[in-house]
Parts: C-alpha cells; structure tokens; sequence
C-alpha cells in the first residue's frame, strides 16, 4: 500500500485525530470556564466519530431487519454511542451547572480571574 | 432462588434506592434508606467473598444473556477484594453522615446527598463487578459524575472549582478508556474481559491497534487514579469536599481505579503484553518512586490538615503503583493488600478530621493546637490512623509495607528498600507536626472549651481505626485474599 492510500484510506482516523487534538487544545489553552466544556465537547464526540465509523462494512447497509438485505453495518457501535451520547450530555449538563455555581459565588468564568481571587484554578 | 442473584443484587440495591432516597425527601428517610441499601450492599459482598473463597471464580448472566454476548458479572478473588473495600467503607461511613451533613450546610437537601452517595456507591462496585469492557466505562461515569456532584457540595466556595477541574480531568481520563475499548473492540471483536484476553494473542502483540488501546488505558486510567504526575485535580477535591466525601472517596475511589489498572494490564492485555513485549514495568516504577517522594514533602509543608492527607494519598497511590510495577506475585500481593490498608487508614483519618470540623470549623493545624484535651478520643483516633499510615509495626500499614519490601527483595532491588523506608520516614514528619500541635501545644484563646465529639461521629472512626490494627495482627483474611488475587493475575498473563 502507497503512501497516498494509506492517507486517503483510513481518513475517519484523520478526521477523529483532528477533532480530539482540536477539543484537547480547547480545554487547555481557554481560560474561559464555558470554553473549556465546548472543548470537552469536541473531544468526545471525535470518539463518537471514530466509533461510527469502525461500525462501516463495505457495501452495507442500514442494520434493518429486511428482506433482501444481507449486508449490514455493525450495529453494536452504534447502541454503545447512543450510551456514551447520554454519558457526554450528563457531564456536560453537571459542567454547566457548575459553572452557574462559580459564576454565582466568583462573579466570573475565566480561569485568571478565578484565581487572582483565591488561588483555586 | 435470591442467592444465586446475589451479584446483580450487590448494584442493584443502591441503584433503586437512590432515586427511593429523592422520592421520599424527609432526610430522616433517606437517610434510614441509604443506610439499609449500603449495608445490604455489605452484606452481600461477604456473602460473594465467602461463595468465591470457597468455589472459585463466579460467572453470571446479566439478564439471562449468555456472555460473551450478554453482560456478564465476574467475580474472583480480586473482584471480591475491590468489592469488600467499597461496600464495606460505604456502610462504615453512612450513619457518620447524619451529624456531619448538618455542618455543611446541606441538611436540607439531604436527600439528594444520600441520592448521589448512593449511586456513587453503586457505580463504584459496579467497576468491580462487571466482566464487560464498556459496561464498566458506563459505571465508571456513574461513579464519577455522582462524585462531582458530592464533592461541589462542600461549604467552601473553591470546592466549585476542585469539582469543575476533577469533571475535566475525570471525563479526559474516562474518554481515554473509551478509545481504548473502542480499539480493543476493532482488534478482537468482542467487549467481554475474558474474552478479549483470550483473542489478543492472535491479533498479535505488534498489532498498532493493540499498541494503542494500551497505551490510552494506561494514560486514561493513570488520570482516574491519579499517578503522579496525573494527580493535579485530587488536592483541591479531597480537601474542599465535605469530610464525609473525602473520607468515602480517598478510601474507595482511587482504589478502583486502580482495580481499572490491574485488571487491563494483567487479565485483558496479560503479562506477557504488557511486560515483555513492552517496556511497561520501568515508567512505572520511576512514576511510583516519584510519588513516593515529591507528594509527600509537599504534605509536610501544608497548614490545612486535609490537604496534608490529600498529598499523602498521592504519595501512597506510589506505593501501589510500586507493587504493580515490580510483576511478581509478591509485588501484586503487596499492592492489592495496600489498596485494602490504604483504604482504612484514609477513611479513618479523614473520619477523625471530619469530628475535628464538626467541633471547631476548622482542619488548620494551628486551630488543632492543644486539641488532644479537649478532644481525647478523637486525637487518640488521629493517633491511631496516622501510625497506620507511616507503617509502623502492629498496624495494617506496616503489613502493606513489609510485604512490599518483601517483593522488593525477592527481586534483588534492596535501593527500593531504602527508598520505601526512607519515604516513609518523611510520613512520619508531616503526621507528628499534627500530633505535635494537637498534644503540645496551647490551645487558641477562643478554643479552650471544646466538647468531644458526638458518639456518632467517633465511632464510625474507631472502627476504621480498629480494623487498622486489627488487620495489623490478624493477617490471614486480607494477605490471603489479596495472595489469591495477585495469584490469578499473573497466572492469566
């Protein structure tokens, strides 16, 4: 295999490495509370991304129950998705939820701020 | 036959409690409703060690789907060892909740503290129990999210932002496990455990996928555990979570992530994997000594009480880590019996400081000053635990360590030896300085008349700090549980 397809073929890899590189660096380089769950958000969903597409078999189909149809797509991923889905709109809906808290008690979302007042970020 | 259901009963109990516990609201019946349900949880885990001791490894069906296709419950030694810590520190640690939820200014919201303890609770022994790969993420983020939520309930404001930085790092942690079982998944073909250590080898160890599935399940366990240098977010949340939090998650929930570790890299990837054809053994012995060392000097310069012990945690999780790194039956022996030691003596002393806050508002060592007069028994408790956690003799820490050093020896490496003394040398310096103060020293003039703690809060203490040095004499449960698991460990690799 040429360098060219070896690129071209796995580009879900490249499309999920991108996305958790990008996430990653959100929530490192942003100070911004909210910012930082956006990044959280990217990430995991990259995994979401590569998931899916490990599911993919070639020529199949949607795994409907059909006549006629004898190539489907995994469908365990998906189900296994569909539960870490559910796991990343809990984590981000306690994040949210914290940061209101800080907000309430810091008067502020960004990082510095947060701890030029009490050395707690 | 309810006894043959006993391992889906051991999760499912807390699990329907929980919402029982929101369902009710009275905080007197939560409260009798999280006590039942993790006594319950108790009861059944003695009744799986026995079943297990006595016939070997457990297999169940989750809802009658025969595994590898169905979820299965697995249970050996290791799996019944994680299972007693948990549960057992669980149910020492409810009733404790009462008197101190009234400080933190929680009380009523009460319900929906016994409702996140106990799926907290929950996810942490379903982690232990669960013999499928992706169904122990799913619990993982049980216990995790419950934790947040736990540890956001402390009175101090900062425990807001320990909570935030605990979610991000924990979810990183969690989504790195995720990717790994994604890839172990697209070597094998299979999410059940066993299954997938009976495929691996002929996916073969050179195999990218395989390669890469370790390494995130290392790194994304190595942050739920909090491995040095991955231990950033564990300062700020054990010290500004409520006491009672601090006492039930520094006992259990690094423990399972360790359990997370052992069972990967031993039964899924086995030794043969993880060891030999990769250079696995040496980071991990730099990082352990690392911890060792670093966390614990950082402990002794620390003037609130619960961060010295938050450090000291860091700095034991080294010595597990250490145990895990040396691959022999007695390293692991030696780590699966800290994971149990460890477990005591934090629960105990965070239990202590807990009494120590419900009577002075305060863990500052300064404001622990002459405390020993007025508050005998709990100091006495602090005693007690802290001799635990230096190692010395008569205590369950020093049985940890010797047989640490044990292992250490066995392999020819006596500069570790030196090393584990010498670091546990430091421990003695930051528990005296606390001792010191709290023994001889003058209280604060507006400190003088301090009444012990309530019966309430003292004995959930004593018991930990009992079992310290009951297990510090009586070693035949707990070495020879742990003996059994690190036997079954490596002989899977």
């Amino acid at each position: 295999m040429g360098d060219w397809e070896f690129i071209v073929g796995h580009y879900n890899y490249w499309i999920a490495i991108f996305l958790a590189m990008t996430g990653l660096y959100i929530v490192i380089a942003r100070g911004n509370l909210i910012k930082k769950l956006v990044g959280l958000n990217v990430f995991q969903s990259s995994v979401f991304i590569l998931y899916i597409s490990l599911a993919k078999v070639e020529g199949g189909t949607a795994p409907i129950l059909a006549r006629g149809i004898d190539i489907y797509s995994n469908p365990l991923p998906h189900v296994l998705i569909l539960t870490a889905i559910v796991v990343g709109v809990a984590t981000t809906a306690l994040g949210l939820a914290l940061v209101v808290r800080i907000r309430g008690e810091y008067g502020t979302i960004e990082e510095d701020d947060i701890h030029s007042q009490d050395e707690s970020m | 036959m309810l006894l043959a259901h006993l391992p889906a009963l051991v999760i499912v109990i807390p699990l329907i409690c929980a919402p029982l516990c929101v369902l009710l609201r009275g905080k007197d019946w939560a409260f009798i409703v999280a006590l039942l349900a993790t006594w319950a949880s108790f009861a059944c885990s003695v009744l799986l060690t026995i079943q297990v001791m006595k016939v070997g490894t457990i297999s169940y069906a989750m809802g009658g789907w025969a595994p590898p296709y169905g979820i299965e419950i697995r249970l050996d030694a290791l799996n019944v060892f994680i299972l007693l810590i948990v549960s057992g520190i669980g149910s020492v640690v409810a009733p404790y909740a009462r008197n101190s939820l009234l400080l933190e200014h929680i009380e009523e919201r009460a319900y929906m503290f016994y409702c996140a303890y106990l799926l907290c609770l929950c996810g942490l022994m379903g982690v232990a129990v669960t013999g499928d790969a992706f169904n122990l993420f799913v619990f993982l983020e049980i216990s995790s999210l419950s934790s947040y939520v736990l540890i956001a309930l402390g009175s101090d404001r900062r425990a807001l932002t320990a909570a935030y930085q605990y979610l991000v790092m924990g979810t990183i942690g969690a989504t790195f496990i995720v990717i790994a079982v994604g890839l172990l998944y697209q070597a094998t073909g299979t999410l059940n455990m066993a299954d997938i250590a009976n495929r691996l080898p002929e996916a073969g160890y050179t195999n990218r996928t395989v390669i890469a599935a370790f390494a995130f399940m290392v790194i994304g366990a190595g942050l739920k555990i909090a491995i040095f240098p991955l231990h950033q977010w564990l300062p700020n949340a054990y010290t500004y979570a409520p006491n009672i939090v601090s006492a039930f998650l520094a006992a259990t929930a690094t423990k399972v992530s360790v359990y997370i570790l052992l069972r990967f890299v031993f039964s899924v990837f086995g030794v043969e994997f993880s060891f030999v054809s990769l250079p696995t053994a040496i980071p991990l012995l730099v990082l352990a000594v690392l911890a060792m060392f670093l966390p614990s000097i950082v402990a002794c310069f620390q003037t609130n009480v619960k961060r010295v012990l938050a450090y000291s945690s860091v700095a034991q999780i080294g010595y597990m880590v250490l145990g895990l790194g040396f691959v022999s039956v007695a390293g692991l022996t030696a780590s699966i019996l800290h994971l149990f030691n460890h477990a005591l003596m934090k629960g105990a002393l965070f239990l202590v400081l807990g009494a120590v806050f419900y009577r002075i508002g305060s863990c500052n060592i300064d404001r622990m000053a002459g405390l020993a007069k007025q508050m005998p028994w709990t100091m006495a408790a602090f005693v007690g635990g802290g001799l635990s956690l230096i190692g010395v003799p008569l205590t369950a820490g020093f049985i940890s360590k010797w047989y640490l050093i044990l292992a250490a020896l066995e392999k020819g490496w006596w500069y570790i030896v030196v090393l584990i003394v010498v670091s546990s040398l430091i421990a003695v310096v930051y528990v005296f300085r606390v001792i010191e103060a709290a023994y001889f020293r003058d209280a604060p003039d507006d400190l003088v008349n301090v009444a012990e703690a309530p019966i309430s809060l003292l004995a959930p203490a004593w018991i930990l700090v009992f079992a310290n040095f009951y297990f510090g004499v009586e070693t035949s449960i707990s070495v020879g549980i742990a003996e059994r698991a690190a036997q079954s460990l490596m002989g899977a690799g």
